[in-house]
């Protein structure tokens, strides 16, 4: 009897030992890996076509990089839905990566965080000097006036995408250059029975990223130069109008794409069923689609009136990935040699030629590989007409808060509701007093 | 379902020990921490997954934890009400956009639980009497509750989809009853896409419960019934349901409780930023935390989300436990 | 007793139109998972234009679907086997004795339904993760962190079934037990645990299902190796290409062990649900 007491008894502390122990993989692998300094996590955002063509490429690299110091990278590739996610949870708990990607968009709200390494003289001397990186790239690392929270990974820009086929059969000789042109072509296009151009209407950053450059084109910006949310600005308000009337009012954009938010659009242009396409460095993209490079053309994108430029001529965000070391990492000193290996002349060439992407690496942009005609455009773009995204603390809710009200007024559009001035305003306040107060 | 231990029928006594044992000292301090000892893992467990963090969620939300803290999150300052105030000022945006997500989720919740109930009982019904197929269409039935929530919500996103989705394909390319393709994923119709997927998925378990409740009506009462002369109809109204309501009590209330605190369907069904129809109280403070990065107002809403429950949940269990003792099966 | 014709063909009519609801879905993920991904992408077709088993072999080389596989099966599998045992104990001790504190900690542990998970996602996992600090016992991000966060999700609702359940099991049986010389967990053991065998069953495939179903602690607690399969499907929605077909394969490879486990325990299930929760 004894015996039987003894093992229930043994069996409830054995299931709470159970139950307390990490079942089965107790070792968590958590970043900051301190107790050897001959080991890093890393984190890398995904680029390529799938997280399996992510871990190809960087694999090699990673193996290089610990050929030459002797460091071992413990690679993830996080996916875009979970990144954020991902690194708040970091940040949170102290238990992140050593070294990581993140959206440069995203760099000043990180930044107040202080989760992430500050980037002063003296680390940047580190990794070769401020003055290797592209200006625009640079401009889009933090808030002014405070030490960049990350440095320049992969920059990329947006370009109009076209169809030269469907352009040629609607007697289109060249691309639009002007959003007036656009529409007027637009017309032909319909009569061909395509659809014109495409949007990623429920994709809160894809919004984001257009209706901030419509704003400048209007001579606008979301943020007071004090940094406080301006969404109800007159001019803010038109920029976002013109956005979405592009399916509202000049239908050519199809209604169907106010719920697209997993890249459709690239599909429906790789397949021949659209014209045009608005997007930031699609060539891997569409060549994993199956289009072959011929097939389309690439132009920068329209701006309202003139040549693209500074200013309301802005026709781009400075788009791209920039890498960050996490202050809490153990091996800070290895995390800034790997941040040295990867914005390395050498590294930069292989990592956005298999990206598709520009180096923000100065040594790096003369390979032929940049100056293709496509790339070409790109590289232009991010040169004289791109612009950075608010460098604002509250940037990341800005996204969400900004890119929901675009979304919710694309579904206003798609179920052919009126989108006016005053539709447009109301839900542009909505979203600014959603703002934090800071 | 508290009320199952209250409404008891037999009292419960503890277990004379055997005649044939005398009862060593030992013995008695161990009986009297039996009990006890049982219940250790699973108290214990609460306290860590449920308590405690419970606990340290209401701290969090009298604290200002916005981005610029949640790196070290006992330094940020206290904020009083002020997560409160921020969440309950229906003039403002804020606590407008919760009012009206509150809003929406009672409304999708209570047709849902409705719907599932009606749907649920009436299978189990139907199905009570054996015909051919019976095993079959129950095994069937039961599908939708055993998969798992992400794969039936991904294959209903699949089915709404604007352009190549089994719905509009239906309604618009074969019925003719829309006069073009509807959005169901976004806009106005997104409160039915989700309320379609949560009966969809939540009615076989109304009817897995009444069709076990069913077969604890002992078949005399029909059979009194039946010499009456009271017809299926009548049998229904008369033995049935009323034979069911304690199981209806509690199936309601685990339901209700359940529809309401669903994350799974609406994230899995809508991202991270649901359309307004279809604003659910889970997901939107899942957003007002995780996407606007701001813990603190998060967490006050899910306390005030936690004391509705509590009194949503008490005033039930009063208002439907009067005359339960009577009605015990 | 025969029915009469209205109630026939009510029965008739509505069966056949719910099992018209339930079996659409059920359809589009066979058919949509045996499609080439060009009948995914384009319009709806009920019919496949050309069958293939293609996504059925993709869908473990686009995601590392294996991987997940086995963590969600460890982790649901132990989580459901610490579950059982100790709603068994806990459900044990409150049907058969009568101790202080026994309403308060049945409504405890009833109330911690009413919880939004929401509410305490983020204590719990900085929790979890001070817990680690402290003790060197990693919880966050490993499977034993998950384990023990599923298993208190069906534990109340495991225990409140059991102790209807053991309550229908004669006491007479244990008392018999007892007089033989057995102690109070023999008893339990030996002669409770085997008559209640129905409504473990019950609670174990709620509890199984719980753990492979659950999305929003499993995206915040994990990272690549613990992965489960509820965040890992969201791989297939890659950059460029939603691949239809690959998710609904995955989606049905995902579904079939818990599926077939639940129609092969049905009987047990409904027995247990009888005789415990609905009395």
């Amino acid at each position: 009897m004894r015996s039987i007491r003894a093992a229930a008894v043994g069996a409830v502390t054995m299931s709470l030992a159970l139950a307390a122990t990490a079942c089965g993989g107790g070792s968590s692998d958590q970043g900051g890996s301190g107790d050897s300094p001959k080991t890093l996590t890393y984190w890398a955002s995904n680029q390529g076509a799938s997280i399996a063509v992510d871990k190809k490429v960087l694999q090699p690299e990673l193996d290089k990089f610990q050929q030459r110091t002797g460091i071992k990278v413990k690679l993830e590739v996080v996916p875009w839905s979970d990144l954020l996610n991902r690194i708040l949870t970091a940040t949170t708990s102290g238990q992140g990566p050593d070294v990581l990607n993140i959206g440069n968009t995203w760099s000043a709200s990180l930044q107040a965080t202080g989760a992430l390494l500050a980037w002063d003289d003296e680390n940047y001397s580190k990794i070769g000097g401020r003055d290797r990186f592209v200006d625009s790239a640079l401009g889009s690392t933090g808030a002014q006036g405070k030490d960049p929270a990350a440095v320049p990974l992969y920059s990329m820009a947006y370009a109009l995408y076209y169809n030269k086929q469907i352009l040629a059969d609607a007697g289109i000789t060249k691309p639009p250059a002007t959003w007036d042109e656009l529409v007027a072509d637009g017309k032909k296009i319909e009569a061909e029975g395509k659809s014109v151009i495409g949007v990623e209407g429920a994709n809160v950053s894809e919004n984001i990223h257009h209706v901030f450059v419509f704003a400048k084109q209007h001579g606008a910006d979301f943020f007071t130069p004090e940094g406080k949310p301006d969404f109800t600005n007159p001019k803010v308000v038109d920029a976002v109008k013109q956005y979405v009337d592009l399916m509202a009012k000049d239908k050519i954009v199809p209604t169907g794409d106010a719920e697209y938010g997993q890249n459709q659009s690239v599909s429906d242009f790789a397949k021949g069923k659209q014209a045009m396409l608005l997007w930031q460095s699609a060539a891997a993209n569409l060549k994993s689609q199956g289009m072959s490079e011929d097939a389309y053309g690439v132009a920068p994108v329209p701006v309202r009136s003139g040549v693209p430029g500074t200013g309301a001529q802005t026709n781009s965000m400075v788009a791209g990935i920039n890498i960050a070391v996490f202050k809490n990492s153990h091996n800070v000193d290895g995390a800034t040699k790997f941040v040295k290996f990867m914005t390395g002349d050498a590294e930069q060439k292989i990592l956005n030629k298999a990206y598709s992407s520009i180096p923000p690496v100065k040594g790096a942009q003369g390979d032929p590989a940049f100056n293709a005609p496509a790339t070409a455009v790109l590289k232009q773009t991010l040169a004289t007409s791109a612009a950075a995204l608010p460098q604002v603390p509250s940037e990341s809710q800005f996204e969400t808060a900004v890119g929901t009200a675009v979304k919710d007024l694309f579904a206003d559009a798609a179920a052919g509701r009126t989108v006016t001035t005053d539709s447009v305003r109301a839900k542009l306040e909505k979203a600014q007093q959603q703002m934090p107060a800071a | 379902m508290t009320t199952t231990t209250t409404a008891r029928k037999e009292p419960v006594r503890p277990i004379s020990p055997g005649a044939a044992r005398v009862p060593r000292r030992t013995g008695r301090i161990r009986r009297a921490s039996l009990p006890y000892l049982l219940l250790l893992p699973a108290l214990v467990l609460e306290l860590l997954v449920h308590l405690v963090p419970m606990v340290i969620g209401i701290v969090m939300s009298f604290k200002e934890l916005t981005q610029f803290y949640i790196r070290d999150w006992g330094s940020a300052p206290w904020s009083g009400l002020g997560n409160y105030r921020l969440s309950v000022d229906f003039d403002a945006p804020v606590g407008e956009a919760l009012l009206h997500s509150f809003l929406v989720t009672v409304g999708f919740t209570l047709l849902s639980v409705v719907l599932c109930w009606l749907i649920g009982t009436a299978a189990a019904v139907f199905m009570q009497d054996t015909f051919r197929g019976r095993g079959l269409l129950r095994a069937l039935f039961l599908v939708p509750y055993a998969l798992p929530v992400y794969a039936a919500v991904i294959t209903w996103v699949f089915m709404f989809q604007h352009d190549n989705g089994l719905v509009n394909h239906v309604l618009h390319d074969q019925l003719h009853l829309t006069d073009k393709p509807s959005f169901w994923l976004i806009g106005d119709n997104s409160f039915y896409a989700l309320l379609t997927v949560s009966v969809w998925k939540g009615w076989p378990f109304a009817f897995l419960i009444v069709t076990a409740g069913l077969q604890n009506i002992p078949g005399e009462l029909y059979e009194a019934a039946a010499l009456d002369g009271a017809g299926v109809w009548q049998q229904l109204r008369r033995i049935t349901l009323p034979s069911l309501r304690p199981v209806n009590q509690v199936l309601v209330l685990v339901l209700f409780l359940w529809t309401f605190n669903d994350f799974n369907t609406p994230y899995v069904l809508f991202g991270k930023s649901a359309p307004e129809p279809a604003d659910l109280v889970s997901v939107h403070i899942y957003q007002a935390s995780f996407v606007t990065w701001n813990f603190g107002t998060g967490s006050a809403m899910s306390v005030l989300l936690l004391l509705f429950l509590l009194v949503v949940t008490g005033g039930y269990l009063l208002l439907t436990s009067r005359g339960r003792r009577t009605t015990d099966v | 007793m025969a029915a009469p014709r209205s109630f026939v063909w009510s029965r008739r009519i509505f069966l056949t139109v719910l099992a018209g609801f339930v079996l659409v879905p059920v359809y589009v993920m066979v058919s949509s998972s045996l499609k080439p991904l060009a009948d995914v992408t384009g319009k709806f077709r009920w019919l496949p234009s050309g069958l293939t088993v293609r996504p059925y072999i993709d869908i473990w080389s686009t995601v590392p679907l294996a991987r997940y596989f086995v963590n969600s099966l460890i982790v649901a599998g132990a989580a459901t086997l610490c579950s059982v045992v100790i709603a068994v104990f806990a459900a044990y001790a409150v049907s058969r004795y009568d101790f202080r504190g026994r309403r308060v900690f049945t409504l405890t542990v009833l109330s911690t339904q009413m919880f939004p998970g929401i509410l305490f996602l983020l204590p719990l996992f900085l929790l979890y993760v001070n817990i680690g600090n402290a003790t060197g016992v990693a919880l966050f991000g490993s499977r034993g962190g998950l384990i023990l966060t599923y298993l208190t999700f069906s534990l109340p609702f495991s225990v409140w079934m059991l102790i209807g359940y053991l309550d229908s099991v004669p006491r007479d049986l244990d008392e018999a037990a007892l007089v033989d010389g057995c102690g109070p967990l023999g008893a339990l053991l030996r002669i409770v645990v085997p008559a209640a065998i129905p409504g473990i069953v019950a609670v174990a495939v709620y509890a199984f299902m719980t753990a492979w179903g659950e999305v929003l602690f499993a995206s915040v607690m994990t990272n690549d190796t613990t992965r489960t399969l509820a965040v890992g499907l969201q791989g297939y929605s890659t950059l460029n290409d939603v691949y239809w077909n690959q998710i609904m394969a995955a989606s049905l490879v995902v579904s079939v062990p818990v599926v077939a486990g639940f129609l092969l325990l049905q009987r047990y299930l409904v027995a247990g649900l009888t005789a415990g929760a609905v009395k």
